[in-house]
């Protein structure tokens, strides 16, 4: 067999990789190998309506601007955050290169995920960096996802407050994908320390101010004197909606209120550091993680 | 002898009901059109661009029984961004896609439509808008999505003559309302986003023959084009006039916005002012000559176009009678010219901003380093909509207030991207992004002509590209982006009166008399709402 350098690096740098994703990365060994090669990505840039064009890919400067523009949410090393891990063999939602640069290019609507401001052509780079990613070793998450999915039920009264396939509460987020948008730091760091993160939008000029989950805290006082907390439902310039522990929506005009007190940066969530043991987080964090269908 | 008889006496009778007379508005009635406030005649109200009326039936002490009449909905979804005319009872609005009609006033029923049919490929930055009309004589004139003029008999909606403006295949596009001076249709053009030439052109109003063309980026080898540096990055330097300019008739002199240079976040290849971006325009509408120019953000870097509407005002300044030319820009500033010379008179910051330090004695911005996009992306206020984008604003001469709609607390991360010039594509050379939990809010504000100084505000949750009209009662009408249309007092700010239409307000309201009644009208969602007592 004759010796092949992008086989021999590819061996030295994704051993356990399966065969589609080594052939995806064997245009950015390509590249690696020689840097001013031309590699053929077969992907349009979004918008453009060509079927394939040629596009230089950079794993470097994709590395350079992934820390700029992505590891704020999906973590340093993709490990994820407040965006899910990219450190994965396969994304969910980018089976492919071609939706893999749609993505960052365009965003995902209803979601947290903005179009990234990155230039065109160093899109397929930041992608290739995403996809190397996919080699890494998936993150260890310890604890037992049965035991977890108890502790959800009982001891942690999780349904008070969330949504799992459309039983439970709407006080804060839906968690029935939560294992695909969150990783687990975040989600044990979200139980100890809820301020630590509270869900917020990108949309700057919105006419509901609810879409995607934006759970901000809200304490109204009416001009009666009544008092009530809850998370805000919506909000336009002349009313303002809120629903409360229980679930019961109000609705008022803002001139029925003497004071609307948003507290931003505050989580409606209580903290549950020493609710539970160790063993007890690790299950539940471990729960959460396996939160991944959308069936 | 008896069949002939019937029909004369149905036609007296009509007649004397509700028979519509037909349209005839020549220049004079345009030139005091302030005069006759039961029609509105142009997209400003006036040529002064005040959107002031004098009608009194609504007033503070009733405008809490303000209720919708009727409400006229579209076949085509999406918003709305027009300024109705109204002429004797009868309101002209434009819809989307390249559609006019024709409401009757008292029913909101359709007298005509015109439907022009679209190509599907227009780029245009924001979707197949348009602002409004023009009515000279007995004619309409609308610019179409896809870059034509258009002249429309008033009395039937039929079509008179159709001139290729320009081909949208550049990226070109039309939205503004056209504007009707003597016997002259004065046009501008979209596109600042698409590495266009901009350029303010004067039709024919009778058969639509171009009379001139102004470009708004010189040629080598005239003023100014050296302001672009030595490569060919004028001839894709934007600069477009999307939005209706006003008139001076004594000064017989045109006032007209132009838009930010291109691409818009990378100003790498056209070092220098970027000359006549981001200015006002003051020129000859005989002739299309320059008069002068004041340039507001010299190499505008941030997308914040010039296009707001320059007012123009009469007022008292230092004891002095001034002919004024006020407008609060997109980059947070507002600023008062002499409009008859050009001369820069006092402007300040009436919004939060990052990026300059204030004006100096030229009125040019002072830059404070650090903010022009990169890569990386840098934070600033105002974001890319700025202080104010394109909304009409409104002078009460009863206040001595003009009332602007913009927005306020509101940045974003501005980053460069190169990017190479290619016809009809995106030419912008970045882009922005959102703060993340970032609640930027609508605002009206009250500003001091003369001083500037914001004299009170009104916030609205979000914002809105919704016109303001102010009347002789001191009452204040616009719109809001979660779908209020409201009144506010005009001296105070107070709230007075709002009513919930379930879509987003972007356009312009009017006022006028229909059967010696006054009315509102306000395009919300996709329709026009009409409100009466």
């Amino acid at each position: 067999m004759r010796f092949s350098l992008v086989r021999f690096l590819h061996a030295i740098y994704f051993p356990r990789v399966p065969l589609r994703i080594r052939l995806a990365f064997c245009a950015v060994l390509a590249v690696l190998t020689a840097p001013a090669a031309m590699a053929q990505v077969a992907a349009a840039p979004a918008g453009t309506g060509m079927a394939q064009v040629t596009v230089v890919t950079n794993l470097e400067e994709g590395h350079r601007l992934f820390e700029v523009h992505c590891a704020v949410c999906h973590g340093p090393g993709g490990e994820g955050g407040k965006g899910p891990t990219l450190a994965q063999p396969t994304l969910p939602r980018a089976s492919d290169d071609a939706s893999l640069i749609r993505i960052i290019s365009d965003g995902i609507g209803g979601t947290e995920m903005p179009q990234a401001r990155i230039d065109r052509k160093d899109v397929p780079s930041v992608a290739a960096f995403v996809r190397s990613l996919g080699s890494r070793p998936l993150e260890v998450v310890p604890g037992n996802p049965e035991r977890g999915a108890k502790i959800y039920a009982i001891k942690g009264a999780c349904a008070q407050c969330h949504t799992l396939r459309g039983e439970g509460a709407a006080i804060g987020p839906d968690l029935t994908t939560v294992g695909r948008r969150r990783s687990a730091a975040y989600l044990r760091r979200a139980l100890l320390d809820p301020n630590a993160d509270v869900p917020q939008s990108y949309s700057a000029f919105r006419s509901d101010v609810s879409l995607p989950e934006n759970f901000l805290y809200l304490r109204v006082v009416t001009t009666n004197q009544i008092e009530i907390v809850g998370v805000r439902v919506n909000e336009d310039t002349f009313s303002i909606q809120l629903r409360d522990v229980t679930g019961r929506v109000f609705s008022f005009y803002k001139d029925e209120l003497a004071e609307i007190d948003k507290q931003w940066g505050k989580s409606p969530m209580p903290s549950y550091l020493g609710a539970f043991t160790p063993d007890e987080l690790d299950d539940l964090v471990a729960f959460l993680v396996s939160l991944r269908d959308t069936k | 002898m008896k069949s002939l008889l019937l029909p004369l006496s149905l036609t007296a009778l009509l007649a004397a009901v509700s028979a519509v007379a037909q349209v005839d508005v020549p220049f004079e009635r345009l030139r005091h059109a302030g005069d006759e406030p039961e029609n509105w005649l142009t997209y400003g109200g006036n040529y002064s661009g005040h959107r002031f009326s004098s009608l009194t039936q609504i007033a503070p002490s009733n405008v809490a029984t303000l209720k919708p009449i009727w409400i006229y909905q579209s076949r085509e979804a999406g918003k709305w961004e027009t300024t109705p005319l109204v002429i004797n009872g009868t309101i002209y609005v434009t819809e989307r896609p390249n559609v006019i009609t024709a409401l009757d006033g008292r029913t909101g029923r359709p007298i005509w439509n015109y439907r022009r049919p679209m190509p599907n490929d227009v780029a245009g930055c924001c979707g197949p808008v348009n602002r409004g009309l023009a009515v000279l004589g007995d004619s309409l004139y609308v610019a179409t999505f896809d870059c034509h003029l258009v002249c429309i008999n008033a009395n039937t909606g039929k079509e008179r003559w159709d001139t290729l403006i320009a081909d949208y295949k550049l990226g070109m596009s039309e939205t503004v309302a056209p504007l009707a001076v003597h016997d002259k249709i004065i046009v501008g053009i979209s596109g600042g986003e698409f590495g266009i030439r901009g350029f303010l052109d004067a039709y024919d109003a009778k058969t639509g023959k171009q009379l001139w063309r102004f470009w708004t980026i010189p040629p080598p080898g005239e003023p100014w084009n050296e302001t672009w540096g030595k490569g060919d990055s004028w001839q894709h330097g934007g600069a477009s006039t999307w939005v209706t300019g006003t008139y001076d008739p004594d000064l017989n002199t045109l006032y007209w916005g132009t838009g930010n240079p291109g691409p818009d976040y990378d100003g790498d290849d056209r070092p220098g002012d970027n000359l006549y971006s981001c200015c006002v325009l003051a020129l000859d509408p005989d002739t299309g000559r320059l008069k002068w120019h004041f340039q507001y953000t010299q190499h505008d870097v941030h997308d914040w176009d010039a296009n707001q509407v320059p007012v123009l005002v009469d007022a008292t300044i230092g004891g002095q009678p001034r002919k004024l030319l006020v407008q609060a820009n997109r980059n947070s500033f507002f600023y008062v010219l002499d409009r008859a010379t050009g001369e820069f008179i006092t402007g300040k910051a009436f919004a939060k901003q990052t990026w300059s330090s204030g004006l100096d004695a030229h009125g040019h911005p002072i830059l404070i380093p650090g903010n022009e996009p990169n890569a990386d992306g840098v934070l600033v206020y105002p974001g890319l909509e700025g202080a104010v984008n394109w909304p009409s604003p409104s002078y009460s001469p009863l206040t001595g207030l003009f009332y602007v709609h913009g927005q306020e607390d509101y940045a974003q991360v501005f980053y460069k991207m190169k990017e190479d010039y290619a016809p009809g594509r995106n030419y912008d050379g970045g882009g922005t992004r959102n703060v993340l939990g970032q609640e930027p809010y609508g605002v009206v504000k009250a500003i001091d002509p003369t001083t500037a100084e914001v004299r009170w505000e009104f916030k609205e949750q979000t914002s809105s590209n919704a016109a303001i009209l102010t009347t002789a009662t001191d009452l204040l009408f616009t719109g809001t982006r979660d779908g209020y249309f409201y009144a506010l007092d005009a001296r105070t700010g107070k709230p007075l009166w709002r009513f919930q239409t379930g879509g987003q307000i972007h356009g312009g309201p009017v006022t006028f008399l229909v059967g010696g009644k006054q009315y509102v009208a306000i395009a919300a969602g996709a329709g026009l709402f009409l409100f009466g007592l």
